[in-house]
């Protein structure tokens, strides 16, 4: 109680636009900024909000699912949703909530995992390329042309095909074969910074290389970075769940949502037990739609252009 | 004694070529490939910098105006070899720079030679604080015993230019445009340098502004024993804090001399044309000008005309002038200039 009025006798000459002044002392980041503009967008903060409960529920599955995702009843098939059940069985008996649970663990572990690939190399590859230019660039750019002009979906499976399909497999072979998109993207973002008068004067004072591009350059374009990562989880997630639905992703009994949709695959199954495939396919749907909301949030929150 | 006393004064007046000159620039060239087609094929060069001669003495300040897209900044980029030189000499000092690697760079002038930039908003990473921003130019030369000391000369500099040193944890956005080329003024200061080029280094900010800013560059001048390279297109700007001037053309230099008698004399038509633009306050001596407008836009720099660069837009242009070019020569005492007129 003394404090303030102590504070108040000291600055009664001060008006009010001063005081105003003095609150805003605080440095505010530009973190800190663009977190309160992603804030303001409702659809970014509730896709943010469902992915969080299910990256929660796929780190906590085994204490939320009611039932081993391999324990089989067969006698009690293609169940609908019960008490016991909430989500009902597949064709073996098997819990289809447990399994949807212990199947995120699978495609985010695929999404998280294979985008942190992708996103090292294409930003590596594009870092080098838009910042040295010439020669370097030609080379590497010629690269990702020669990888983006195979269709990518015929290369993973033929890859696939080959190599023993697993989880491990479809991550490295996502790493290896996605960050074209990416390295292009952060080549652009290079070339521009590069010719930026704050990089000049890093230059001038005869800061090296790598901290140019490290410590100056990339900072300044991690938010397109950032949102090209959101938007690639959706992606690999949703090409795994094709691959697995092909038969070529991750191998039954380990549960993903693709082989959990792929078993659905069955007309009788489809028309007498909707539930079964309605929940894996939501579960993608949802998924997908939540990386991309908070994308785009990204987007508009990390660009600078963009006030409010 | 008095002979001694005398010889020195007669040292300073008249420098001798090579030794007072802290930056001497031969016939240097920077030209930009157009590249074009599928295979970025070369298929032609913009000559923004065309063989450009210029000799600084220490502790001037040397000014360089000239209509947009003259190679003004690109002749100083390409001093402080942020490009790469076509062709020419840079001598430093008498120490040739022009093919210097970065890491030769570091250990001579990127300490001594530094730049303020054009536009306060570009010139700060938006990333970093101020204090981090003024920190980097020590740690990168590994200046200083410790980080204590370190900080210590960042709040020394922050003094210097007029800023609160509790600005240390803010960001250049919290800063206005004035503040901002504060910042950048003591980041060049830094390192304690000998030459500054400033690339239009008032030309972003108000003009109330402006004038803060040059007194601050020119105090700081004095206390620091500084060099001046100050580039840009705003005469009296450039009158004000010059002691020569040179005036640039596409590229190349077409007059150069003390700045009082380029003001009240100019002899190349251009720099009359220059002049006779701007409302300059004139000094006595100085005789009423009469405007004269230019014909035409600068000459693309990919195809600049043959003989004198100017001949296209000169209203006194003689058959000479388009196929023979004017050789730069000394018409009177420091007075020099590129033109048919003067032989
Ligand atoms: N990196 C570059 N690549 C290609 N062309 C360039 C490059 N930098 C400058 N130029 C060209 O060189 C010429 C001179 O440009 P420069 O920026 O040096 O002029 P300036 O006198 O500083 O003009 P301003 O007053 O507009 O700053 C222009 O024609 C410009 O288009
Ligand atoms: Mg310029």
């Amino acid at each position: 109680m003394t404090l303030p009025e102590k504070d108040i006798s000291k600055n009664q000459t001060i008006t009010s636009p001063d005081i105003n002044l003095e609150v805003k002392q605080k440095p505010e980041s530009l973190w800190r900024i663009a977190f309160d503009k992603f804030m303001k967008n409702k659809l970014a903060v509730s896709g943010a909000v469902v992915l969080i409960i299910i990256i929660g529920m796929a780190i906590f599955a085994p204490l939320i699912a009611p039932h081993s995702p391999e324990e089989q009843v067969l006698t009690n098939r293609l169940a609908p949703p019960s008490a016991e059940h909430p989500l009902g069985t597949d064709e073996l008996g098997r819990d289809t909530f447990s399994r949807l649970l212990y199947g995120a663990r699978v495609s985010l572990t695929v999404g998280f995992v294979a985008v942190a690939g992708i996103i090292s190399i294409g930003t590596i590859v594009g870092a080098v390329a838009g910042y040295f230019g010439g020669i370097i660039d030609s080379i590497l750019m010629r690269v990702v042309d020669v990888i983006i002009a195979f269709p990518q979906i015929f290369l993973l499976i033929t890859l696939i095909a080959v190599l023993e399909p697993s989880l491990g497999t479809l991550i490295v072979v996502f790493a290896l074969f996605s960050w074209t998109g990416t390295a292009r993207l952060v080549r652009g973002e290079f070339l521009t910074l590069r010719t930026r008068e704050f990089v000049l004067a890093a230059r001038t004072i005869g800061i090296r290389k790598g901290k140019i591009i490290f410590s100056h350059i990339l900072p300044n374009a991690i938010g397109p970075i950032i949102v090209t990562a959101t938007l690639q989880i959706g992606y690999v997630i949703l090409a795994e769940s094709t691959l697995s639905y092909l038969g070529l992703g991750v191998q039954p009994p380990t549960p993903s949502w693709g082989n959990m949709l792929q078993a659905a695959q069955d007309f009788s199954i489809m028309l007498y037990a909707w539930w079964y495939p309605l929940f894996p396919g939501l579960m993608i749907l949802i998924t997908i739609l939540s990386f991309n909301f908070v994308g785009d949030g990204l987007r508009d929150a990390l660009d600078p252009k963009r006030k409010n | 004694m008095d002979v001694n006393v005398l010889s020195e004064k007669e040292n300073v007046k008249s420098k001798g070529p090579g030794e007072d000159f802290i930056l001497e620039v031969k016939n240097l060239k920077k030209y930009f490939p157009i590249k074009d087609g599928i295979l970025q094929k070369t298929v032609g060069h913009v000559k923004a910098v065309d063989g450009l001669n210029l000799n600084i003495k220490k502790g001037e300040t040397f000014g360089i105006v000239g209509e947009s897209g003259c190679g003004k900044s690109t002749a100083g980029r390409t001093i402080i070899r942020l490009n790469k030189p076509t062709e020419g000499k840079i001598l430093y000092k008498g120490e040739d720079i022009t093919k210097a690697s970065e890491n030769q760079l570091r250990k001579s002038i990127r300490k001594d030679i530094q730049m303020i930039f054009q536009d306060p908003f570009a010139s700060l990473n938006p990333r970093k604080t101020l204090g981090k921003t003024l920190m980097e130019p020590l740690e990168a030369h590994q200046l200083y015993k410790n980080k204590k000391e370190r900080m210590d000369r960042v709040k020394e500099l922050l003094d210097v230019v007029g800023l609160d040193p509790s600005y240390f944890t803010r960001y250049p956005h919290e800063f206005s445009g004035g503040q901002r080329q504060r910042i950048g003024i003591a980041r060049a200061l830094a390192l304690n340098p000998e030459l500054i080029i400033a690339d239009e280094a008032v030309s972003a900010l108000d003009v109330s502004i402006q004038s803060q800013i040059i007194n601050l560059m020119k105090d700081l001048q004095e206390k620091f024993n500084l060099t001046y390279i100050f580039i840009s297109h705003d005469l009296s700007v450039v009158r004000h804090i010059s002691d020569r001037v040179a005036v640039m053309y596409l590229g190349n230099l077409m007059e150069l001399a003390d700045k009082d008698s380029l003001y009240s004399e100019p002899l190349h038509p251009y720099s009359k044309a220059l002049l006779s633009a701007v409302p300059v306050p004139k000094k006595k001596g100085e005789e009423q000008r009469e405007r004269i407008v230019l014909e035409g836009d600068i000459p693309n720099p990919a195809n600049p005309p043959k003989g004198c660069v100017f001949h296209t837009r000169c209203p006194v242009a003689m058959d000479v002038c388009k196929e023979v070019v004017p050789t730069f020569k000394e018409e009177k005492p420091n007075h020099y200039v590129a033109c048919h007129l003067y032989n």
